[in-house]
């Protein structure tokens, strides 16, 4: 199965969270061994963001992130694992697990309903 | 199910069926999940297996292994239904190898605790991805075989709500990928805390309900059938035997908590003689075996340490209030909680008397619709009936359930007696 995994901030953690958080190498080198990642990015903030939407057939363009909120998406991945325990365990060893929050998301199959 | 039939069903025959389905449901319900992933399909090949042994056995006879031919009947079934599908060759086989053998079903290839499928069920309806309300929901349905209408009178919600929640439930477990699989080992013992949890809110909620009528037994009963279960697959954890333990001694009153007239009695004013035995000495067999693992005591051993207590104690007075106290004490160190806090104000009220039982609840507990009540008999005990009074007055307007108002009431008529 395919997961996006969404890497957000959180400003709710302690300092004590963040000294326990692995390297992202150490991640990176886990989840390139296994197989279970597919790709994945950083993302710049949402100061960089660019919202575009088409209504009344006119389009409109605004500076920053579709929803404004304390979190923000700050990179993503893609995974692709046995089963949803896989991909919870790559997502808790990821640091921004203890520091951020991480959300999986199956990958929806056009071919589905 | 079955009316036709009902004319020529013995007595022989329905008990063969029950015994069969009791025996045999869930594990065959947990292998045909495993391998076809269909959790409808599952249920619906062992009821129409059951349907088809109402309309068999009158002409036929009972089958020498009712549990063996409801096994094959809805292995069968499902390869009939999975074959209309076009499901590949491959799937079939491995459902057509799943049967137990005719001659011992009971014992099929016997993988060990955790290469049972029952395991591996309880897991998936237990994941913690997964909405609480709809672990418990499909928990019952699934595990335990209750049907829809059964579970929805339970919770008090419509049968097409509980349908709804049933549904999203089974579907976010296949398009989230949860596995049907033991979790990994260093997981394991918060997976098995979350099936436990499940079955403790499941007890909870018949023991002593939120809303609507307060005591349901066939909720706790099923708790207990489910955590028997759990200590069978898993005979070596504590908390498992802890929490079975827990549920045997808090249910070993459930005949004592209510008056004929329909009140809910206080452990002080029931009349032990109306325990059960049986169970209380189950529940204490359980905590010697959880005690005897020689891990340090979790969450469930804890409380099942403090039914304890009250449930040898022969009468209110014989009951040790110290120990008591120093079970909520370790309780509430293991995991703080306002239910905890204000149970072991109650138990110093009794071990130190009421004013010391009054200065432990102003020490800092959080509000919650219990505080009044437990403040109002100390009040009582302590002789200040006015403010015990006031304390019952605030107690009624918060309960959330008719016994407990009517409780409350009779405790307060009383106080005006007495003044």
């Amino acid at each position: 199965m395919r997961y996006l995994m969404i890497v957000a901030t959180d400003p709710d953690h302690s300092v004590e969270d963040a000294a326990r958080a692995p390297s992202i190498e150490t991640w990176s080198e886990q989840v390139t061994a296994s197989g279970a990642w597919v790709m994945g990015e950083r993302l710049r903030p949402t100061s960089d963001a660019t919202t575009v939407r088409v209504r009344n057939g006119e389009l409109l363009i605004t500076d920053g992130p579709f929803t404004e909120s304390k979190e923000w998406i700050a990179g993503f991945d893609i995974l692709d694992c046995a089963d949803l325990d896989a991909a919870i365990e790559i997502a808790a060893s990821h640091p921004m697990a203890f520091t951020g929050r991480l959300e999986l998301r199956p990958f929806w199959p056009f071919d589905e309903n | 199910m079955g009316e036709a039939a009902a004319p020529a069903l013995t007595a022989a025959l329905s008990t063969a069926l029950t015994e069969a389905l009791t025996s045999e449901r869930l594990r065959i319900v947990a292998n045909l999940i495993r391998v076809t992933r269909d959790w409808e399909l599952a249920e619906d090949c062992v009821q129409d297996a059951a349907e088809r042994a109402l309309a068999r056995w009158p002409t036929d006879g009972i089958p020498d292994n009712p549990a063996a031919w409801l096994t094959t009947t809805a292995r069968r079934r499902a390869l009939d239904v999975l074959r209309r599908r076009h499901v590949e060759a491959e799937k079939l086989h491995e459902i057509e190898a799943l049967a137990p053998s005719q001659a011992s079903p009971a014992e099929p290839e016997d993988p060990g605790p955790y290469g049972d499928d029952r395991l591996r069920l309880l897991f998936a309806c237990c994941h913690p991805a997964l909405p609480l309300a709809g672990r418990v929901a499909l928990t019952l349905k699934t595990v335990a075989g209750l049907s829809t209408r059964e579970i929805a009178r339970a919770f008090l919600v419509s049968e097409a709500t509980m349908s709804q929640r049933l549904l999203r439930t089974r579907t976010k477990i296949e398009h989230s990928g949860i596995g049907f699989r033991i979790p990994e080992p260093h997981r394991l013992r918060d997976r098995v805390g979350a099936v436990l949890a499940v079955i403790y809110l499941l007890f909870n909620e018949g023991y002593a309900a939120t809303e609507g009528p307060y005591l349901r037994d066939e909720l706790a009963e099923e708790a207990i059938r489910l955590a028997d279960l759990l200590a069978s697959l898993l005979p070596d954890d504590d908390e498992v035997l802890g929490l079975r333990a827990l549920l045997l001694l808090q249910h070993s009153r459930s005949a004592a908590r209510m008056s004929v007239a329909g009140d809910l009695l206080t452990m002080e004013e029931q009349d032990r003689g109306l325990w059960d035995r049986e169970q209380i000495a189950a529940g204490l067999a359980s905590l010697a075996a959880a005690r005897s693992t020689g891990r340090p005591q979790g969450f469930y051993r804890l409380q099942a340490e403090i039914a304890a207590l009250h449930a040898t104690a022969a009468t209110p007075e014989a009951t040790d209030w110290a120990r008591i106290v120093v079970g909520y004490d370790a309780l509430l160190e293991h995991r703080a909680s306002p239910v905890v806090a204000l149970n072991r104000a109650a138990a110093i009220g009794f071990r130190d008397g009421p004013e010391a039982g009054l200065a432990a609840l102003d020490a800092g507990i959080a509000d919650s619709p219990l505080v009044p009540a437990v403040r109002a008999d100390l009040f009582r005990r302590s002789g200040r009936f006015a403010e015990a009074a006031a304390a019952y007055h605030e107690a009624i307007a918060r309960a959330g359930t008719d016994a407990e108002r009517r409780q409350l009431q009779r405790r307060l008529d009383e106080l005006t007696n007495l003044s």
